[in-house]
């Protein structure tokens, strides 16, 4: 778009700001038992204020009341929604503008619900709502577009205000059009890598998946290496046997793996590099305690254990 | 009554912790806390019209995000707690076979209203944040 599209189409875009998206409407049911029970239900919540009427007389309000959450539940749609679509109003009107304007992208990114006072039962609830801001063009990770709030009053049958919502929504540009339904793709969940097992390093991890640490060691000078390699550094003999670690030892130096997480990992894990009693050196996890617990030169005892359901490795606990 | 205590706003502190909370993100979870909720959008059921929004399956509704965060607060503080704000900032969406783990502090207090302010955030395994914000309790003053 040119600038004088933009400075165009913006015009169109402000001209909603303060446009009404529903006068005073009535939610199609009082607030009710039925409705409180099955969000409960749904949503694990067990507080008796909300379904016990026994407890709820005793309590300092005396009466049940409507989850606070539930306050703009009364008045949504309903099927009509999934099935003939959204009735036309200023909000509607507003994302078809963006739309045909390739402002198709829709994110939610706050919503703050304020409660100014409780419903109970038989309360009739009313909602009005305005578009009260739109923010100038931004350039955003998801693509350029706007920020539009609308604003929800909502009240009860004797004019007591009941509360306000504030809904923030971005109408974008997106930078990559979605891929069109793919076929039916499960969601995969992370698992953490395999281990890379080569011609030089298989055995070790084979012995890992049966509990056990190795250390290579030369058959020649004897000298223990880790991670195996096929040639001794001291006397370059390729011959070679192993041991098995232990796995006491100390920590040579540490840090923490911090943000972002790693699907299938732990999150903030300690990794160190360890000093094996045998002499040699291993990079690890050190599991068990805090990281402000762990310090060089700590003693730990290591375990071999499985970690996911492929992979089984040398965790380390303070000893 | 008794098997539903209340915390007194004098027995919290700030910087208290909040137990945490895990929650399976499954179909069954989100169908039903759109449905519950009255929000038909269809990305919310079907998953077909999800995927051509460019997600994997049916995502979790901001309704249903709120109803979880209210719970964790008033898990925690007792039945006698009055919410007085639900403040959300959205991120990744919850996607059934997610979990979420819900972790809150309590972060203000003000001895005039009563009224104390909870940091809580709810992170999903695979996307992370998928909600962080404020709840506000008032909660009972004096024995």
């Amino acid at each position: 778009m040119t600038p004088e599209e933009i400075k165009a189409f913006e015009d169109q875009v402000y001209a909603y700001v303060g446009k009404r998206v529903c006068t005073a409407t009535p939610a199609k049911d009082a607030v009710n038992d039925t409705m409180i029970r099955h969000w409960t239900e749904v949503m694990g919540d067990t507080n008796p204020a909300y379904t016990n009427p026994e407890w709820a007389a005793q309590s300092a309000r005396g009466k049940t009341i409507a989850p606070p959450a539930m306050m703009y539940v009364w008045n949504q749609e309903g099927y009509a929604v999934a099935s003939t679509g959204r009735p036309s109003d200023a909000q509607s009107d507003l994302v078809q503008l963006f739309n045909d304007n390739g402002y198709t992208g829709v994110l939610g990114t706050n919503v703050k619900q304020e409660y100014f006072a409780e419903a109970s039962p038989g309360d009739q609830i009313v909602m009005e709502m305005v578009i009260d801001t739109i923010s100038e063009r931004k350039a955003t990770a998801r693509g350029t577009g706007y920020f539009y709030e609308t604003l929800a009053t909502f009240s009860n049958q004797d004019g007591v205000k009941l509360g306000t919502q504030r809904f923030r929504v971005l109408k974008f540009i997106p930078q990559e059009q979605p891929a069109a339904a793919k076929s039916d793709s499960a969601l995969e969940v992370p698992t953490r890598i395999a281990s890379p097992r080569g011609h030089d390093n298989k055995w070790w991890w084979e012995a890992c998946d049966e509990g056990r640490v190795m250390i290579q060691r030369c058959t020649s000078c004897q000298t223990l290496r880790h991670p195996p390699r096929p040639m001794c550094g001291e006397c370059q003999s390729t011959e070679w046997d192993a041991i098995e670690s232990t796995l006491d030892g100390e920590v040579l130096s540490f840090t923490c793996l911090r943000h972002p997480a790693i699907p299938g990992y732990p999150k903030d894990p300690i990794c160190a590099v360890i000093k094996l009693d045998e002499g040699t050196h291993l990079v690890a996890n050190v599991v068990g305690c805090e990281y402000d617990d762990v310090s060089i030169g700590m003693r730990l005892k290591g375990k071999v254990e499985q970690v996911d359901e492929k992979t089984m490795l040398p965790q380390f606990y303070p000893a | 009554m008794s098997e539903y205590q209340t915390l007194n706003f004098a027995d919290v502190s700030v910087g208290d912790s909040l137990p945490e909370q895990d929650i399976d993100i499954t179909s069954g979870l989100v169908v039903s806390g759109a449905l519950a909720t009255r929000d038909y959008e269809p990305v919310h059921h079907d998953k077909s019209v999800a995927q051509a929004a460019g997600l994997p399956d049916v995502f979790m509704n901001i309704l249903t995000s709120q109803a979880l965060m209210t719970r964790f607060a008033t898990d925690w503080s007792g039945p006698e707690a009055v919410v007085k704000s639900l403040d959300i900032k959205l991120g990744a969406p919850n996607v059934p076979g997610m979990v979420m783990k819900v972790t809150g502090q309590v972060t203000a207090k003000d001895g005039d209203s009563g009224v104390i302010d909870i940091a809580v955030t709810g992170e999903n395994n695979i996307w992370g944040m998928h909600m962080a914000g404020t709840v506000q309790l008032a909660l009972p003053q004096g024995a």
